[in-house]
């Protein structure tokens, strides 16, 4: 008994841990552990949001006043910095004096803000620790850049993992439709009951094949392919990803599409074909809109299925993380971000959070195809009278 | 009448230009597939050989074989379906003869669809949160083993659901007519009648758990590990991991790329095998059941 | 002249002999009733007067069907131009899934009719001419799906009719109908031949005793016998037919 609640209780538990440890990016300061900024005590400036400190360190912004300070030139000061105001007899052979001199630096300059480790603040720290604000949802979701080891501020913008996902999913689902619904017409409508017992199975076997292995064929196949087709520097692009994920993504068309279409009443294709119809005619005015929301069931979860596959996305598309212009770019999308650095991310830490908070994300969004194709094909049940 | 003759024939000029490109279509799918796998089984044939399958990798994996990430996966398959197996064929059981059509029934579906659509790289985050970290199984093969089981679950619920749903009313009435339990109805004429097709639903099963990476990434899976496992509780090598490993990030991708068409290789036969054998379980067992 | 004429028929399916040595001839403007228990033929020799039998692999003709004089299994015949001619109403109402309209100009669009006002004038005279015009005339653009059976059925008819056939073939049509709806598809039946010929599949013994002029008996795949209803019913040639009729078996 407890077995058949056995799946509910799963899906409830990965809720549960999945958006624990992803809430945990927005509870922490984004900044990496062990690591302080400071600013001068008489800079009325006591908190800044993630994005202005990245701009100031990009220096797009290079006076206070712009953040709500006074007239004051900003003076960046990371701790590689400091050779240019202390010579190394200054700091001592193990860098005693560190402390110190960053203590006497921020005293002299009122602009200054500093990043630096926190075993180099002084115990008698003379400066002021600015505070920074969390990262917020909004921001998170909107951010256009996503470098989550950058310093000081880890970039956690999703925009462009979003992006490369919708990207390289959509265009696969734009070469894999039109062909697998011409397939299932083929198999349901077409083709004789021998070549389709023979067809049948090989498509389903299409299904079969590892992931792993359809990355790696796009990698030694199609990847060369597409770079020398369109003459691009590297192959590894957005459309390697959409026609590896389209071959992938096929069986689902097909299957789904195929079934839908046998269901029409043969009843009603014979009135159509004895009104003078040929069967052309009658399958596209028909047979399709009689099948439309089991073909429509197939493509969304064909782009779900997309939008969720890992392997064979993360060897083909680059994994550049920049919100893509053309689909001839390299792209990362969310699982292959997921992949690519979970590895590299220490357990807990901030950029271990954001990769969980990112998991959230996939997690809603495969959840909503699921239930959009639950009411689609509750809708195709609904025609059957 | 002229007129009449002509929109015929566009008719049949219109008709026989989409069959033409339909049935294109259709075997250019068909042609791709063989590709595929005439690609990789030509590339992966001259590697294949008794060391490769029976050796550790060698000289930075870019010669010697595969054997330990063979051991690992076979591993890997066993722990997730020995907690799989019997959670999900109770459940189908338990679901398909018991619970009344209800909202119970339909959120214990719905729920079971849901999960059968999560993403495998969502199952590795969570197969880490959960068995890795807060179990404290850490990277081990009983970690990945649950990960793959708990991602195969719902496909193991579905074969078996639609196994017993298969099976005519009459059987169960004819049963409980005789005076038998529910239970022994259940266990003696409506399980052994689909058992066959359960079985087959199974054996996909098992295919589909030694190709996935994505869950067995951060629970179980070792970049390079030359000795095999002694325990559940050790790390392990596996075929997928491997193959993406050596495919993308190996010493000397160029030099590796003999063993990645090999590891490809076995890792379809793997599925074709499975795939085979289903087809002739379900051909034998049918067989058997006209017979009777 | 025959309407339609039907010269030593037979037909298979694969290896399977349906039908023997068919030979029967129809009038214009009459309605022949075709009888006989399940299995008999009857449907199948339906089907053959507008090639609907084509669409199944593995079968075979041999003899000629004529209609207005010209063998319609000729090479030179078009399937899709028969069809427009010899139209169909099957055994359960089947609109498609569109609206009411959209139902009847159907067969119209599809033989490339794309006048509107032409599309919309044979519409309406068509379902005029199956009574339902009073019943749909404010809901054209509702799902025939709303329509009750009876009503869905005579919508099918009209949109059989749009097309201009000068025959039409009704399979069983109110085998699926309660008895109002089929009495009045059966008056229906009178007000159409005097423009169509009919040819009409019964299992209902006092239907084709009511609604034809002329009724073919057939039995495992063989024309028993033809004749005048009002003979084959009072004194029929066969003792198969009488048995039959008087339900002996069947």
């Amino acid at each position: 008994m407890l077995s058949s609640a056995a799946t509910s209780i799963i899906v409830v538990l990965i809720v549960f841990f999945l958006f624990m440890e992803g809430a945990g990016v927005f509870t922490k300061k984004p900044i990496e552990d062990g690591f302080l900024l400071a600013v001068s005590p008489s800079n009325p400036v006591k908190k800044l949001e993630p994005s202005q400190i990245k701009d100031i360190f990009d220096q797009k912004i290079t006076n206070w006043k712009e953040v709500g300070g006074k007239d004051e030139p900003i003076v960046l000061f990371r701790t590689s910095d400091i050779s240019t105001y202390y010579t190394d007899e200054e700091l001592g052979e193990n860098f005693e004096f560190f402390p110190a001199k960053i203590n006497e630096l921020i005293s002299k300059q009122p602009g200054i803000i500093a990043f630096f480790s926190d075993k180099y603040k002084a115990e008698n720290f003379s400066g002021r620790e600015l505070e920074i604000n969390k990262i917020k949802v909004f921001e998170f979701l909107s951010g256009e850049e996503w470098f989550p080891t950058a310093q000081p501020i880890a970039q956690m913008g999703v925009k462009p993992l979003i992006y490369g996902t919708l990207w390289v999913s959509l265009g696969a689902i734009l070469i894999a439709l039109p062909i697998g619904l011409a397939a299932a017409i083929f198999l349901s409508e077409i083709a004789r009951k021998k070549v389709r017992n023979l067809v049948k199975p090989l498509i389903e076997l299409l299904a079969g094949i590892p992931s792993v292995v359809y990355g790696f064929f796009g990698l030694v196949v199609i990847v060369p392919l597409i770079q020398s087709t369109f003459n691009l520097p590297v192959g590894e692009t957005g459309l390697a990803g959409s026609v590896v994920l389209a071959i992938m993504a096929l069986p689902t068309i097909i299957t789904l599409s195929e079934d839908a279409m046998r269901n029409t009443p043969r009843a009603m294709k014979e009135a159509s074909l004895a009104l003078g119809a040929s069967q052309w005619q009658t399958i596209y005015k028909v047979v399709i809109p009689h099948s439309a929301s089991g073909i429509t069931a197939g493509a969304i979860l064909g782009i779900g299925r997309a939008i969720g596959e890992t392997m064979a996305v993360l060897m083909v598309t680059g994994n550049a993380a920049v919100i893509p212009h053309t689909l001839l770019e390299p792209v990362r999308t969310i699982p292959a971000t997921i992949a690519a650095e979970l590895g590299e991310a220490p357990n807990g830490g901030l950029h271990y959070e954001a990769l969980f908070a990112l998991g959230c994300i996939l997690f809603i969004i495969t959840f909503g195809i699921n239930l959009l194709v639950e009411l689609v094909s509750s809708k195709q049940k609904h025609k059957k009278h | 009448m002229k007129k009449a003759q002509n929109l015929a024939r566009k008719k049949s000029v219109s008709q026989n230009i989409a069959f033409t490109i339909f049935s294109l279509i259709s075997y250019a799918i068909v042609a791709l597939l063989v590709v595929i796998l005439a690609f990789i089984v030509i590339k992966g044939m001259g590697v294949i050989s008794w060391e490769f399958i029976t050796e550790m990798p060698k000289n930075g994996m870019t010669e010697g074989g595969i054997f330990p990430a063979i051991v690992g996966t076979l591993c890997l398959v066993g722990v997730s379906m020995v907690f799989a197996f019997p959670i999900g064929i109770l459940a189908a059981i338990y679901m398909n003869e018991y619970v009344k059509d209800g909202w119970v029934k339909q959120i214990i579906k719905q729920m079971t669809n849901n999960l059968a659509g999560v993403p495998s790289i969502v199952f590795g985050l969570f197969g880490m949160a959960l068995f890795v970290n807060k179990l404290g199984f850490g990277d081990s093969i009983l970690a990945g083993g649950l990960t793959l089981g708990l991602l195969v679950l719902p496909v193991v619920i579905r074969t078996t659901e639609e196994a017993l749903k298969a099976i005519d009313d009459s059987f169960r009435q004819a049963s409980t007519g005789l005076g038998a339990s529910k239970w022994q109805t259940t266990s003696q004429v409506v399980f052994p009648i689909a058992f066959p097709n359960i079985i087959t639903g199974l054996i996909l099963s098992i295919g589909r758990v030694s190709g996935e990476t994505a869950p067995i990434l951060f629970t179980v899976a070792a970049y390079f590990l030359p000795k095999l496992p002694t325990s559940i509780f050790d790390q392990a090598m596996a075929l997928p991991y491997h193959l993406y490993v050596i495919a993308t990030s190996g010493t000397n991708i160029e030099a590796s790329r003999a063993m990645a068409y090999g590891t490809a290789l076995v890792l379809i036969v793997i599925v074709l095998i499975s795939n085979l054998l289903a087809n002739a379980l379900r051909k034998y067992f049918g067989k058997k059941v006209k017979m009777n | 002249m025959h309407k339609i004429e039907t010269k030593n028929v037979n037909f298979f399916y694969g290896e399977n002999h349906a039908l023997h040595d068919i030979s029967l001839a129809m009038k214009a403007n009459t309605i022949t009733a075709l009888i006989g228990p399940s299995g008999c033929g009857k449907s199948t020799y339906l089907r053959l007067l507008n090639r609907m039998n084509d669409l199944i692999d593995g079968t075979r003709l041999e003899g000629e069907i004529l209609i207005d004089g010209e063998n319609i299994y000729d090479k030179n015949t078009n399937a899709y131009d028969l069809r427009k001619n010899v139209g169909m109403v099957f055994q359960k109402p089947n609109p498609f899934p569109k609206s009411i309209f959209e139902n009847v100009a159907y067969g119209l669009k599809v033989n490339g009719i794309t006048d509107k006002a032409v599309i919309e004038e044979r519409v309406h005279t068509s379902i005029q001419q199956v009574a339902l015009w009073d019943e749909v005339k404010d809901k054209l653009k509702k799902s025939a799906f709303e329509l009750s059976g009876g009503q869905q059925q005579r919508l099918c008819i009209a949109r059989a009719l749009a097309v201009q056939p000068s025959v039409l073939l009704m399979d069983e049509p109110t085998s699926a109908l309660d008895p109002i709806s089929t009495s009045k598809i059966e008056e229906l039946l009178f007000e159409l031949k005097n423009k169509y010929t009919i040819v009409i599949v019964t299992h209902n013994m006092q239907q084709a005793a009511r609604a034809s002029d002329n009724t073919a008996f057939f039995y495992m795949g063989r024309l028993i016998e033809m004749d005048k209803t009002k003979t084959i019913f009072t004194k029929p040639n066969q003792k198969q037919t009488e048995d039959y009729i008087t339900g002996r078996f069947g």
